[in-house]
C-alpha cells in the first residue's frame, strides 16, 4: 500500500487464550465491522479470518489453552486519495515465534481433517501479512478492503518480515 | 442438554435412530472450543457404524476450520465403515467455509431430510 491513510476508531480487544472466549472476540468484531459498514458477506469472512488467527495463536502461538494474553485490534483505514476503504485486524499474541516465510497453506487435494486456517484467512482477506516482534511472540495483520476489486478475495499480496 | 446413549453436551440437540440411520442435530457456533465436543459425540456415534449419518446443520449459525475437521473425520470414519455422511441445513455462512476449502464437493449435502433421504 502506497497512499497515505489515517486510522479510525480504532478498538482493542484482550482475551485470555482460551477457546471458551473466542466467541467473545467474534461478537466484538461482528460489532465493529457493521459499524463501519462492511456488507454481511465481508463480516462473515473477516470474523472467519479473526477465529483462524486466533485459534492458531492458541494451538501453535501458546500450544493449546492457557492464561497468556491475545490482542486484536481493528480499525478502520481510510484511503485518502480515491482507494477503496479498509478494515483492519491485527492480531498479536506472546507465544512461539516462527518464521514467518514458513506459514503457508497445505494442498487441499489432500482431504484430510486439520490444517486449512492459513489457506482460509488467505482467501478471504485482500492482504495478509505475519511477523516477529521483537519483543516476542507474533503478529498477524490481516486487511479487507469494503469493495473488493475484480479477483481480489485472496490475499495475494502475503507479505512475510520477522524483525 | 442431550442425555442420549453415551452422547452427552449441548452442541448436538438430538439424536436418533431409524433403520439403520442417525439423525443428528447440531445447534450454536462450532468453533475450537465446542468442536471438540461435538467431535468426541460424533466419534461415539460412527463407532455404531450407521448405514448413514445425517446431521442436520439448520441451527448452526458459524463454523470454523475445527468444526470442518470434525467433519472430515467424521466423513473418512463413515466410509472406512462402510457408510456414508449426509449434511443438511447448511446455512450460508457454513456453506462458504466449505466453498472456501474446496471440500463442498467431497461432502454431500442437502436442503433437508427428506431429500438427504431420498
Amino acid at each position: 500500500m502506497t497512499e497515505e491513510k489515517m486510522n479510525l476508531d480504532e478498538v482493542e480487544i484482550r482475551i485470555v487464550a482460551k477457546p471458551t472466549y473466542l466467541c467473545v472476540a467474534r461478537s466484538a468484531i461482528r460489532q465493529v465491522a457493521d459499524l463501519v459498514g462492511l456488507s454481511e458477506t465481508e463480516s462473515d469472512g473477516v470474523i472467519l479470518a479473526l477465529e483462524e488467527a486466533l485459534a492458531n495463536s492458541i494451538r501453535h502461538g501458546y500450544g493449546g489453552a492457557c492464561d497468556e494474553p491475545i490482542i486484536i485490534r481493528v480499525f478502520k483505514e481510510v484511503a485518502e486519495s480515491g482507494g477503496q476503504d479498509a478494515l483492519v485486524a491485527i492480531v498479536r499474541d506472546f507465544g512461539r515465534q516462527v518464521d514467518p516465510a514458513s506459514i503457508k497453506s497445505r494442498d487441499l487435494e489432500d482431504v484430510r481433517p486439520g490444517g486449512l486456517g492459513v489457506h482460509i484467512i488467505n482467501s478471504v482477506m485482500d492482504e495478509v501479512e505475519y511477523s516477529c516482534p521483537a519483543e516476542g511472540g507474533m503478529q498477524l495483520r490481516m486487511v479487507k478492503y469494503f469493495a473488493p476489486v475484480q479477483g481480489s478475495g485472496d490475499a495475494s499480496d502475503v507479505k512475510t518480515s520477522c524483525s | 442438554m442431550v442425555d442420549n446413549g453415551n452422547i452427552s453436551g449441548n452442541v448436538i440437540k438430538s439424536v436418533r435412530r431409524e433403520k439403520g440411520v442417525i439423525f443428528v442435530e447440531v445447534t450454536g457456533d462450532i468453533d475450537l472450543h465446542r468442536s471438540v465436543e461435538l467431535r468426541e459425540n460424533l466419534l461415539t456415534l460412527a463407532a455404531e457404524k450407521p448405514k448413514s449419518t445425517i446431521i442436520n446443520m439448520s441451527e448452526v449459525g458459524f463454523m470454523d476450520s475445527s468444526g470442518l475437521a470434525t467433519l472430515v473425520e467424521t466423513l473418512q470414519l463413515s466410509r472406512r465403515d462402510g457408510g456414508e455422511l449426509k449434511l443438511v441445513g447448511v446455512q450460508g455462512r457454513v456453506r462458504s467455509i466449505f466453498e472456501i476449502s474446496r471440500l463442498d464437493s467431497i461432502f454431500k449435502i442437502f436442503d433437508s431430510e427428506a431429500e438427504a433421504m431420498a
